[in-house]
């Protein structure tokens, strides 16, 4: 049998992979294939992931990195595709300390489920279905709209551990508050995108489930929004989150700006008193709770039905401007701020050249495109990263060489 | 090393003699940063007053193979900023521009060498704040604070230094400048300003500085809250962070530290019979919530066993709550001739038992240790007071402070939680981070920093590390 599609293993033949791998790690651990007919192997351990790295690195496998398999598309050629799934376990959930230990592989929706029962809460919601892996999230760094309120998801994270893509295991961090014991590795692998390894286990940072959850939603014209936004901000409100929709993601005739007060109840009770007033007089809706999970259910996993997806972060004040800019460019498909924030979530079709084109564009205006999510044509081409301001291009490939020093793991950092 | 006398003749052509100091009574006043356990005389400091020179500076250092540390004020609590024979030290604190306030952005753009202090000042007439608020901060930089990933007080609420910079512009150690991160805070790449943000110095030196301004709290209300046993203020802490109330600040403060400051010229009005104290801020930008939010916490704590809890009612009054809270380090001086300010985190649940512990080690080893620190985050401040011209009582701080951290490790804590690892604490790296992790840590710098040059020895124990094939020289060639 030839070698895989695409793979780099050479003669390594499919049987012969799958030989080895189930050699290693049994026959639990092989998966049915995919649709490209890619071994699927889901290692039931951190200690497993590092064995099937440091096989694949001296075997001179390539290996992509998969978690649920809702979020990027499993598409990257490969010899074997690693995924994260069997590695769902949760360690430590610390009620009183407002931390948790869980594995990279379990799902977001068990997640906050266990927490909840033991009155804890995540502040993230990022875009993709319910059952997005931790690990996916953490690897993306794809926060969603209460980022607002609470951060990007490297604010959530107490430490991690990953494995090499020699399968070397590392850890970073720790499961305290504070931490300043050595060079701060968390936070390259949160949003590293795979590239320096794989997560195999995420030390959290949590918050008490919040007492009072409130949802408003105004509709109108973009840029009334817009100033409504501002006015809240300016009017000392906190909200948990502050998103405006455009009209197809909200699946309404107009753009939505939507408002998430969560906290004490007093906090939240004060924060409606002035919603009011700083919308010129009780315009907004409230939702009831079961509209409120709804529609920002719905929100997040928009973004993981079309074809292409991808954030841009710059200063509030651009907000505006971005957004034209997304228009004239792309049109205002499926699209989600927090202009407050500066950042801003786009899907939807897309060429290779127009997302090239526009990366340029914003590098001029000093405002980076990640690519978030897309099929392997135009993810290779684009990459998840791109126009690097000065220097930074050798840095991050220094980065890549010292963490997976055979180029193991597939991941397209850059584009060609 | 280059003869100190030429070297120093070519730095003075970059940033004039005046600015190089080359006699060793000059010298030694750099040998110590605030830790007065280390000590290392430079060959020459070099301040240089610009951008320009400071680059120029290092072409030449790099050129020369000479390693250079950075410094700010030197403040630093862990033997960071020090630098040893055949070293060049840079400081910095003359590169104190503020570039930019961007109200309507809420940043702040700043050279190395800007006092975190003046910062602030700097951002309080647009009704901004620049959160991370240091014991030091009327001295310490917040070049220094990027490097060592600064907290205090009040960072329970607002992020330590790592939540609050957006981009960098970043001297690597062969003379070469690179731009992390973005103006909005989105990383541009995987997150180099994260980081770079607590790497002590050794991937570079930040020469600007985008950093995060939040806006002024309109409503504070300061609590000052009195117990009879350290269980029970630990027990309050636990039950405002279970309620979901995030105070800017939950301070204590135990017996030996409040009568260190009651005796001394920042006498806040604590109770010298207590136990134990809480100092505890709420904040916000509505008064009803924040009103709402402290009554409850009062509640809290008088479940919790509080003797009072009392208001500060005046913001004159909540001054001097606050002096007495920053300047505790000041006035433990009047204990002793010196003093070991230690630096470690645990689980907050875990702070009764550890605190205890720590009171026993100090009885054992016939120490003085005072406890000052930020209870809401866990992040213990043992203070040990001792003579530093004792040698035998040296040893025994020494050996109480390696107790110190293995209890806080033991208790699944860690040895640093905003002082930095330094000399100080290198010792102790291999309790927490197995060989591998180390190897990656070096693996890293030296993808920064090939040659070593930027403030080596410091952070990472080399011995203790495995060896990584990947990294070494060259790793920054593509």
């Amino acid at each position: 049998m030839p070698g895989v599609g695409g793979g780099r293993g050479g003669g390594t033949s499919l049987v012969t992979i799958l030989e080895k791998v189930t050699a290693l790690l049994g026959e639990g651990a092989v998966l049915e294939s995919g649709t490209d007919r890619v071994p699927r192997v889901a290692p039931g351990s951190p200690d497993a992931v590092a064995l099937l790295l440091g096989t694949a690195h001296q075997e001179g496998w390539r290996v992509r990195i998969e978690g649920a398999g809702t979020w990027l598309q499993s598409d990257a050629p490969a010899d074997l595709a690693l995924t994260t799934r069997r590695l769902d376990r949760i360690p430590a959930i610390e009620p009183s300390d407002l931390t948790a230990t869980a594995e990279a592989g379990i799902g977001l929706d068990q997640l906050r489920q266990q927490l909840a029962d033991r009155g804890a809460w995540l502040g993230i919601d990022p875009p993709g279905l319910a059952g997005r892996t931790l690990g996916s999230v953490v690897a993306t760094a794809s926060a969603g709209p209460l980022r607002h309120g609470f951060g990007p998801i490297k604010d959530h994270l107490l430490g991690v551990t990953f494995v090499t893509g020699d399968g070397r295991m590392v850890q970073s961090g720790g499961r305290v508050m504070k931490n300043v014991a050595g060079y701060d590795l968390t936070r390259l692998q949160a949003g590293g995108f795979g590239a320096f390894g794989v997560i195999v286990l995420v030390h959290l940072r949590l918050r008490a489930l919040p007492r009072a959850d409130v949802t408003y939603l105004l509709e109108g014209a973009r840029e009334d929004l817009t100033q409504v936004g501002e006015d809240v901000a300016a009017a000392g409100l906190t909200p948990a989150a502050l998103e405006l929709v455009s009209p197809a993601l909200a699946r309404r005739e107009r753009w939505v700006l939507a408002v998430r007060l969560a906290g004490s109840p007093a906090l939240v009770a004060a924060d409606e008193a002035g919603l009011g007033a700083a919308s010129g007089g009780g315009r907004f809706t409230q939702l009831r709770a079961e509209e409120a999970h709804a529609f920002w259910m719905r929100l997040a996993e928009g973004f993981a039905v079309r074809p292409v997806t991808f954030r841009i972060g710059g200063v509030p004040t651009a907000s505006d401007e971005l957004l034209d800019l997304l228009q004239h460019q792309l049109g205002d498909e499926w699209i989600s701020a927090s202009p407050a924030a500066g950042s801003i979530r786009w899907t939807g079709e897309a060429s290779i050249d127009r997302l090239q084109r526009l990366r340029r564009t914003l590098a001029g205006l000093e405002v980076p495109l990640t690519l978030e999510r897309a099929p392997w044509s135009m993810r290779s081409a684009v990459g998840h990263f791109g126009a690097y301001r000065e220097g930074v291009g050798p840095l991050v490939a220094g980065l890549r060489r010292t963490f997976d020093p055979g180029g193991a793991l597939v991941v397209a950092t850059e584009g060609e | 090393m280059t003869a100190p006398s030429l070297l120093a003749r070519d730095l003075a052509a970059i940033v004039g003699e005046k600015h190089v100091r080359e006699a060793r009574a000059e010298r030694v006043t750099y040998a110590m940063d605030g830790l007065p356990t280390h000590r290392r005389v430079p060959d020459l400091v070099v301040l240089p007053g610009t951008r320009e020179e400071l680059v120029a500076v290092v072409r030449l250092l790099a050129a020369l193979a000479v390693p250079f540390v950075p410094r700010g004020a030197g403040t630093g609590l862990s033997g960071g900023a020090l630098a040893d024979a055949g070293s060049v030290l840079l400081v910095l604190m003359r590169l104190n521009r503020i570039v930019k306030i961007d109200k309507a952005n809420r940043l702040a753009v700043v050279e190395p060498g800007v006092v975190n202090a003046k910062l602030g000042a700097a951002a309080r007439p647009h009704g901004l704040q620049y959160a991370p608020d240091p014991s030091s901060q009327t001295a310490c930089t917040i070049g220094g604070n990027v490097a060592e990933n600064a907290g205090g007080p009040h960072c329970l609420k607002y992020g330590v230094t790592a939540n609050h910079i957006h981009a960098l512009e970043v001297l690597l150690a062969d003379g070469s400048l690179v731009e992390l991160g973005s103006p909005g805070g989105e990383p541009w790449g995987p997150d180099l300003v994260g980081v770079f943000v607590g790497s002590e110095g050794n991937f570079g030196i930040a020469t600007r500085i985008t950093a995060r301004l939040t806006p002024l709290p309109r409503a504070i209300r300061t609590l000052l809250a009195d117990f009879t046993s350290i269980r029970a203020a630990g027990a309050g802490v636990s039950a405002i962070i279970a309620a979901g109330i995030v105070p800017a600040a939950l301070e204590m403060m135990d017996q030996s530290c409040i009568r260190a400051v009651e005796d001394s010229v920042y006498a806040a009005g604590y109770p010298r019979d207590a136990a134990a104290i809480l100092l505890v801020e709420l904040d916000g930008r509505n008064e009803t919530a924040v009103v709402a939010e402290s009554d409850a916490v009062t509640d809290l704590l008088r479940a919790a066993g509080a003797r009072a809890v009392k208001c500060a009612a005046s913001d004159a009054e909540r001054e001097r709550l606050w002096q007495g809270r920053k300047k505790a380090f000041g006035a433990m001086g009047r204990l002793s001739r010196d003093l070991v300010v230690q630096d470690a985190v645990v689980p907050r649940s875990a702070l009764p038992d550890v605190l205890e512990t720590i009171c026993g080690i100090a009885q054992r080893y016939g120490l003085v240790v005072s406890n000052v620190f930020h209870a809401g985050d866990g992040n213990l401040h043992p203070n040990i007071s001792f003579d530093a011209t004792d040698l035998g009582m040296k040893d025994r701080v020494e050996a109480a402070s390696a107790e110190i951290m293995s209890t806080c490790i033991a208790a699944g804590g860690t040895i640093t939680g905003e002082h930095g690892v330094g000399l100080d604490k290198l010792r102790y790296m291999p309790l927490i981070f197995d060989a591998e992790s180390l190897g990656a840590m070096q693996a890293v710098r030296r993808v920064f920093d090939p040659a070593e040059l930027v403030n080596p020895g410091k952070v990472v124990p080399v011995h203790a590390c495995r060896e990584w094939a990947g990294a070494g020289a060259g790793a920054r060639a593509s």
